[in-house]
């Protein structure tokens, strides 16, 4: 992973003990990958899934995104924090749902967002910091997750059916499987990038 | 007793003043794009809600942009109202209204490219008038000058060496150039169209030069006006190679790399002086050639 050169902003350098990289593709010990959205694609009958009254958190820390890769429902509120002592701007590069630049300047209160329609994967970037860069995957359902540390990911409650799910990966781009799943069972689906 | 031919050296080095600033605008316009870092301020006219945001990051290449768009727009009604005031030739005063009207709309246009997240079809406009912006200064700096406000040794046009028309085709192919590469930057279309147009301006640029050169080449004033075009228009070819490579080289950096940028945006600045050298070309076979007369009449 490419280091991320800060040199010319002080302020966040001197957040971090040492060099930072990038987190476009992040390969887990296990050899497995860290930040794809995987989500139900397809097979979920029509329902209303109900928004979650939680916030999901997008942090600025040390003039770094956390978490790298949101999965968020449609109308959840995203919550927008700048914990940082610069000004930051987030900029929603969202197609489907309405793109959007707000200011959020150091100690300024919490930005809050909705994303009205589905929309898997779309970056958050900030132009004062030209490396930050976050994706946000927007489900219309509960069924969606990131994967973590260790390469995993997983999907519950979801009823029994046939399925397509998806994963997608900011730079590697998507791949689909399907899967079956009967009741009260659990089901394993497994994705290769690569060789 | 005032005259239309009087020099006056104020005015001339404020209009060289004004030309010069606004090819700063123009880099720092290049280095705004570049940098990734038009939408680092959401804000206009203001900036973070103020008139001084702290000059950190991108907010250091936009709101600078701004200040100088500032600076070269009340630079652009001291020109208008000092010509005004002293220049009493018509066509020059409505050149300076002209200038006024574009750096107007140019801002506006910056305010709505920023306002709307940087669409294409407001970007590419503004980083097209720009360059045309910066060619009417340097005009207004030429007509200021002492050596257009002299009488202008005029030579017969050569029947079988025509440039009046090929003259005009120079900057229109070349602003039709600065369009492609700014609607490639803008992300409207590839770097293709433009990378494919550049041998095109380049053979138009160095057919109209090499005919000056050949056959004009006793009119000191369109000899000089084609050497600085080939050579600012062979320095842009080797910048946009460069520029291209690099872009290239770090096209999987998380962040725009100095050395993509430098030779990025000095393409965009040397693109400015290509445009501004083909239109005082332009200019100068307009007021130094005489009329049409076949090659055996010249020859006796």
């Amino acid at each position: 992973m490419p280091v991320i050169d800060m040199s010319s902003n002080p302020s966040c350098e001197r957040q971090h003990k040492g060099p930072v990289k990038a987190q476009t593709v992040v390969v887990n010990p296990n050899a497995t990958l860290r930040n794809a959205f995987v989500w139900i694609k397809d097979g979920l009958a029509p329902a209303h899934w109900s928004p979650p009254a939680d916030s999901v958190r997008l942090t600025q820390s040390g003039c770094i995104y956390e978490p790298h890769v949101v999965g968020i429902m449609v109308d959840q509120t995203l919550e927008i924090l700048n914990d940082d002592p610069v000004n930051h701007n987030v900029h929603a590069e969202s197609q489907v749902n309405p793109a959007w630049n707000i200011s959020e300047p150091p100690r300024a209160e919490h930005s809050l967002r909705k994303f009205s329609s589905p929309e898997v994967l779309f970056p958050i970037t900030c132009s004062v910091h030209p490396w930050m860069r976050s994706y946000i995957g927007v489900s219309p359902h509960p069924f969606f997750a990131v994967t973590g540390d260790d390469g995993s990911f997983a999907l519950r409650g979801v009823p029994p059916g046939t399925y397509t799910i998806e994963v997608v990966q900011e730079k590697l781009g998507n791949k689909e499987g399907k899967v079956t799943l009967a009741a009260g069972a659990a089901a394993t689906l497994d994705f290769t990038y690569g060789n | 007793m005032e005259t239309e031919n009087d020099y006056r050296p104020g005015l001339y080095r404020w209009s060289v003043l004004l030309a010069f600033c606004t090819l700063l605008l123009v880099v720092a316009g290049g280095l705004v794009t570049s940098r990734d870092a038009g939408l680092s301020v959401p804000d206009w006219p203001l900036s973070y809600g103020k008139l001084m945001p702290k000059m950190e990051g991108g907010i250091l290449y936009e709101h600078g942009h701004r200040m100088i768009a500032t600076t070269v727009g009340l630079f652009t009604i001291v020109s208008l109202v000092w010509i005004f005031r002293v220049d009493r030739r018509p066509w020059m005063r409505k050149l300076a209204l002209a200038a006024l009207i574009a750096v107007i709309v140019q801002g506006v246009l910056g305010g709505m490219t920023v306002k709307f997240l940087l669409p294409w079809w407001i970007s590419a406009p503004h980083a097209t008038l720009a360059q045309l912006f910066f060619s009417t200064t340097v005009a207004m700096a030429l007509f200021t000058s002492r050596r257009w406000l002299a009488s202008p040794v005029v030579v017969p046009e050569d029947a079988e060496n025509p440039i009046r028309g090929l003259s005009l085709a120079v900057p229109l192919c070349v602003v039709g150039q600065l369009f492609l590469g700014a609607a490639a930057r803008h992300k409207a279309i590839g770097s293709i169209y433009h990378i494919c147009g550049a041998p095109l301006v380049t053979g138009v640029v160095l057919w109209v030069s090499m005919r000056i050169l050949l056959h004009y080449a006793r009119n000191a004033e369109l000899r000089s006006g084609a050497a600085l075009l080939v050579a600012v228009t062979v320095t842009q070819v080797f910048l946009g190679i460069a520029a291209f490579m690099t872009r290239v080289a770090y096209a999987d950096a998380v962040q725009p790399m100095p050395l993509m940028v430098t030779f990025t945006v000095l393409h965009v600045a040397v693109g400015a002086l290509t445009l501004a050298a083909s239109v005082v070309l332009a200019i100068l076979v307009r007021r130094n050639l005489g009329e049409r007369v076949a090659a055996r009449q010249l020859a006796a």
